[in-house]
């Protein structure tokens, strides 16, 4: 993949014209997690700490092999897990990446008030540029994943890059390259959903799993992070995957009508004082007439 | 010179005599309000509308505009508040406000003397100051969600939500506010700035227009004998 993949198509907060806007390329990258073949062994948890320089930390123990409870500002990848009891009193180690999904309409980057903090490229990735975030967070409401975190030390707000340095490079992932099982696969979204689809009709037909299929919500116009899961009816059950992922409504009101309400009234409200001036003119004090005011010569 | 000239001259005389109608304090704690608020508009206004953005530049940047917003806000609550504490009693909206606000169109048309008499403030200054008192509480309570919107867990998400709606909402209906003050304090009404710079206005000034409280702070009273020149409103 050529540097021609990171042409930006949408940026955050920004007035004017977007250089790549309304460029169609013939593929996007994406991302396939097959939970059914992932054994939760971490490598990719610690293949993007590696590749991204960040350092370990100290990590929660709640009774269960998951790292910590959810993703941070130096830890974008993380294995969620789930005992899960089914139906038939069996029991279900479910086990999901969870990082930046990718979306193909992120509400992250409708939220954002920073022009270029967070940016689009037309191979799909929503990559966020910290050098122009300001640390308002408004990112972290837009998102229906749960995914930008927030660095209290340089109030910057960080999450997965889905490796765009390693992408523009013609190289996959970090996470990809270091999945011992192959569950994870790296390609052109069409491949991608494909496999994934192919691999679902397996766990359908073969593997006993009647509800298995794959994870690409429409809400946010795809995602280029997709999932294969053995229950794609319950996607809560794989560490709260929403099941209709949207842009908050509040988001959206805010970002659209109440804008455009807000600002014709602003300006409607100074254009109308201006009117007011010219055609009632100033309101002057009058002279207080002789004989109209009595014991008027206390001085205060 | 007849002795009706003398009176006249007498009357103009006193009609530019000043009165007190601001205190230092409360002139400074409107200047600290004030220009905190138009701090607030600045950076809000940044943050509202990448058109706009160029506004958090004038200030020092996003991050330094985001950093300070929350302590400005801070700031201009705690003017709000003294506001309150101070000035509560003479904001109470009274039956002669019903009579004024009926006379709005007059008052819009700048027909002033058909009026009923006003008080320290009139009804319009009442409205304004309690949609900034209660502006400002839903702007804090919104405002404290938005400054600490990371550490809310996800759970909580929709207090995030409905904070983003309610901040820049009640920020819209305050902006509505302020322009109009502003316009009527600093442009239309003559006098009115000045006061809050000096602490005062002329006798003539607070008798056009607030005519209740000129009578009440001097000690005047209308002269039983003089015809006013147009009736006032019932119910005052």
């Amino acid at each position: 993949m050529s540097q021609a993949s990171t042409e930006i198509i949408r940026i955050s907060g920004h007035a004017g014209a977007v250089a790549g806007e309304g460029l169609n390329r013939e593929f996007t990258v994406c991302k396939l997690v097959d939970t059914t073949t992932c054994i939760g062994c971490k490598a990719c948890e610690v293949a993007c700490l590696e590749w991204n320089g960040y350092t370990f930390t100290e990590t929660t123990f709640d009774n269960s092999y998951q790292t910590m409870p959810e993703t941070a500002w130096n830890y974008w990848n993380l294995i969620k897990f789930n005992e899960h009891e089914r139906a038939d009193g069996s029991m279900m180690l479910l086990m999901r990446k969870d990082q930046c999904m990718h979306c193909a309409d992120p509400g992250c980057l409708a939220a954002c008030p920073a022009d270029g903090a967070i940016v689009q490229y037309a191979n799909g990735i929503v990559d966020f540029q910290e050098a122009n975030c300001i640390g308002c967070g408004y990112c972290i409401t837009g998102c229906p994943f749960n995914i930008p975190k927030f660095s209290p030390t340089t109030r910057r707000v960080f999450k997965c890059t889905l490796c765009n340095d390693r992408v523009s490079q013609g190289l996959e992932p970090a996470c990809i390259k270091a999945c011992p099982t192959g569950c994870l696969h790296f390609g052109t979204k069409a491949e991608m959903k494909e496999l994934g689809e192919t691999r679902a009709k397996q766990l359908r037909d073969v593997s006993g799993f009647a509800d298995a299929g794959v994870y690409d919500p429409p809400g946010v116009g795809g995602t280029h992070v997709i999932y294969v899961l053995h229950d794609a009816k319950n996607p809560e059950l794989y560490g709260g995957l929403p099941r209709d992922p949207h842009v908050p409504l509040s988001v959206r009101l805010w970002k659209t009508p109440l804008k455009w309400l807000g600002n014709i009234a602003i300006v409607g409200g100074i254009l109308g004082m201006a009117m007011h001036y010219m055609r009632f003119g100033p309101k002057k004090e009058e002279p207080i007439p002789p004989g109209e005011v009595v014991n008027n010569e206390r001085r205060v | 010179m007849t002795t009706d000239a003398v009176s006249r001259s007498s009357a103009a005389h006193q009609d530019e005599e000043k009165i007190v109608r601001y205190t230092l304090t409360e002139r400074v704690n409107h200047w600290i309000g004030a220009l905190s608020y138009i701090y607030l508009l600045m950076t809000g206004l940044a943050f509202w509308s990448p058109y706009l953005y160029w506004l958090a530049a004038v200030v020092g940047g996003g991050p330094v505009a985001r950093l300070w917003h929350p302590w400005f806000g801070l700031v201009f609550t705690a003017s709000v508040c003294w506001t309150f504490a101070e000035w509560r009693r003479d904001m109470e909206i009274n039956a002669s406000d019903r009579a004024w606000a009926k006379a709005i169109p007059d008052y819009i048309q700048n027909e002033d003397d058909k009026l009923p008499p006003v008080g320290r403030f009139n009804y319009g200054q009442k409205l304004f100051f309690w949609g900034i008192f209660y502006g400002v509480i839903l702007l804090l309570l919104s405002g404290v969600v938005l400054w600490f919107t990371e550490t809310l867990p996800w759970s909580l998400r929709f207090l995030r939500y409905a904070a983003i709606l309610v901040h820049a909402s009640v920020a819209l209906i305050t902006i509505g506010l302020f322009l109009i003050h502003v316009y009527m304090s600093a442009v239309l009404e003559e006098g009115s700035f000045g006061s809050m710079i000096s602490g005062y206005v002329t006798r003539a000034w607070a008798w056009t227009f607030h005519r209740t409280w000129y009578y009440q702070i001097t000690g005047a009273r209308p002269n039983p004998g003089s015809q006013p020149r147009s009736e006032p409103r019932s119910g005052q």
